[in-house]
């Protein structure tokens, strides 16, 4: 992976009223990912973020966004980056316009760069019917999506966006889902914050996990998977119609499978990489016929849990 | 900044808090001029300033600058007492600060933007009864008179600014409401309200038996400081501020002071006031600028 990296942060520590909220973390953000922060409640993350937009100021250690140092530059760090906030707030007497407009003046957007920009996102986030109506007005969930647009606004080339899809109805998480996992292609890097597992795990290209401050775990997310599953090795599962002793010792004979197991018609086969071309050829050719063959899936569950038992 | 002044002058002007203000100084406007009507005559025409009589009559029923003194630190309040902490409690200050602006572009916007409002709530005031009161009696303005009610109205500004600088500071340090809008009118009620103020009628006196310390401890009191500059603008006639002696007063010619004089007279209090609104500024601006911005 030779990405570039466009947040980094070295030995990042906060401590708020001497407990230590962030706990020397240094975090890798490659170039159009999707980065998923995980963590408990109270991990540390959204304080990581601030100190990321140069809200809060690191104890020690350093935070750069695109090279720019997030302490010393932070407006330089502001103008690439939009941040969604866990609680969003939006001036509830103006409209969705207007309140997108302000923030594109705030960028110093021209009118008519920002008029179009503003068009794009509300329909992108599916507000372009309420676009007039006061703020003040929006359910939970319409705001949440007023802030993915005022994100999008400024076109950042990164989006901190913390708990994007809370209060949004099964159908609106999906939707916003596609459109973060489609920024990377319009160069934005993504990093969000996420109690839902089986959202990062749908979107997320690498993620990190942090528990109480410290980094536990970081990478990327299928490495992550495999290595909470079978230590850093394939597990595939194959069924037949008759598993001999026989095959399990010609399997096991293959260059890379570590240790086979069978459990009437199933062979559970640990190997170093994913050897399942080789695996079915030999099993054709022992003359048992092969009724379906899979990969184990590791699920963010899996990484989660084991994290946490080790931790 | 000219972006946040631009929207928080859209916000004051459709705000229904604004109106009800707008309402308040028109009221006094009225008010004030009918005190004019009712007083003017006695005005001393010795001095030859009777246009600046227009503002300061008024013996049973209040003048203009009574209510000016009365109104300006309430309106000031109204305005800058929940500038941060409403923004902070909407959610709305994390968003603005994470815009490419400086921090400070914040509390300069949305100061500014109450000086803006103030102007023109007081100008439409001074001008409303300026005008009434110029058909009313006749007599045009001299240059003199117009400078002074020029400085007159900008030391109304200032007052006005040190209010609003002190809700600013208030609205910075708590985060209730409720809290930082009863601190700056404890302190008013204590220190600046004209009406009934118990620093300058029991807690000053009580304090000192001596002359000039009295007066010393008086102009703690931002009011006191500035309705002694307004009487001494206005009223030519105006001699000293503070306590005359008999041998101060022999031999003194009743005649009106030169503007030059005058502005040397309370050239102390103005600078005081100016001051006391740049000390409210700077630690408003301190404390914000190392504040944390957390979202809860």
């Amino acid at each position: 992976m030779d990405k570039k990296i466009v947040v980094e942060t070295q030995d990042l520590t906060k401590r708020y009223d001497g407990t230590t909220v962030v706990n020397n973390l240094n975090l890798h953000v490659p170039e159009n990912e999707v980065f998923g922060l995980l963590g408990p409640n109270g991990a540390g993350k959204t304080t990581t973020i601030l100190m990321l937009m140069g809200l809060t100021e690191p104890a020690s250690g350093s935070a750069r966004v695109f090279g720019f140092n997030s302490t010393r530059e932070p407006l330089k760090v502001k103008r690439l980056t939009g941040y969604l906030p866990e609680r969003l707030g939006f001036y509830d007497g103006l409209t969705a316009r207007q309140n997108l407009r302000f923030i594109a003046w705030l960028n110093n957007m021209t009118d008519d760069e920002a008029n179009s920009q503003i068009d794009q996102v509300l329909e992108e986030v599916g507000l372009t019917e309420v676009a007039d109506t006061a703020v003040g007005k929006y359910s939970r969930g319409m705001k949440q999506r007023l802030g993915i647009a005022d994100v999008l606004v400024k076109k950042p080339r990164l989006a901190i966006l913390d708990e994007p899809t809370a209060g949004l109805d099964p159908e609106g998480i999906n939707q916003i889902l596609d459109l973060i996992a489609g920024l990377p292609k319009m160069e934005t890097t993504v990093v969000m914050c996420s109690h839902r597992l089986y959202e990062v795990q749908r979107i997320c290209h690498s993620i990190a996990i942090l528990a109480k401050g410290k980094l536990v775990v970081e990478g990327a997310l299928d490495t992550l998977g495999r290595e909470a599953l079978a230590e850093g090795r394939y597990k595939i599962e194959v069924e037949t119609d008759g598993a001999s002793p026989q095959l399990v010792e010609i399997i096991g004979k293959i260059s890379g499978v570590k240790n086979v197991e069978a459990e009437g018609n199933f062979l559970h086969i640990t190997a170093d990489s994913d050897l399942r071309a080789a695996i079915s050829k030999v099993v054709v050719n022992s003359g048992v016929a092969l009724i379906q063959m899979k990969i184990q899936e590791f699920s963010l569950d899996d990484i989660y849990k084991k994290y946490f038992k080790e931790g | 900044m000219i972006t946040i002044i631009r929207k928080e002058l859209a916000d004051y002007f459709t705000s229904i808090r604004c109106f009800i203000l707008f309402l308040l100084v028109f009221i006094a406007s009225v008010v004030a001029l009918y005190a004019v009507h009712q007083g003017i005559r006695d005005v001393s025409t010795q001095s030859g300033f009777i246009f600046t009589g227009l503002f300061t009559t008024g013996t049973n029923i209040p003048s203009l600058i009574t209510f000016i003194a009365l109104l300006v630190p309430v309106i000031g309040i109204a305005l800058g007492f929940d500038a941060i902490n409403s923004e902070r409690s909407n959610g709305t200050l994390n968003r603005i600060l994470s815009q490419p602006i400086y921090r400070d572009s914040v509390i300069n916007g949305k100061f500014l933007a109450g000086m803006v409002t103030l102007f023109i709530m007081i100008l439409t005031a001074m001008l409303l009864v300026g005008g009434y009161g110029l058909r009313m009696i006749g007599v045009p303005p001299g240059a003199e008179e117009i400078i002074r009610l020029f400085i007159y109205f900008i030391s109304v500004i200032i007052y006005g600014a040190f209010w609003m600088g002190l809700a600013v500071l208030f609205s910075i340090l708590f985060r209730s409401l409720a809290i930082s809008l009863l601190c700056p009118l404890a302190i008013w009620i204590l220190l600046g309200n004209p009406v009934f103020n118990p620093y300058i009628s029991f807690i000053a006196p009580a304090m000192t038996s001596s002359v000039g310390t009295y007066l010393a401890l008086l102009r703690i009191s931002p009011y006191f400081l500035f309705s002694e500059s307004t009487a001494a603008l206005l009223d030519p006639m105006f001699r000293g501020l503070g306590i005359l002696t008999v041998s101060d007063t022999t031999g003194m010619l009743y005649r009106p002071l030169s503007l030059a004089q005058s502005l040397i007279l309370v050239w102390p209090q103005l600078t005081a006031l100016i001051c006391l609104t740049v000390i409210c500024f700077a630690v408003s601006y301190v404390v914000f600028m190392r504040q944390e911005i957390r979202s809860t």
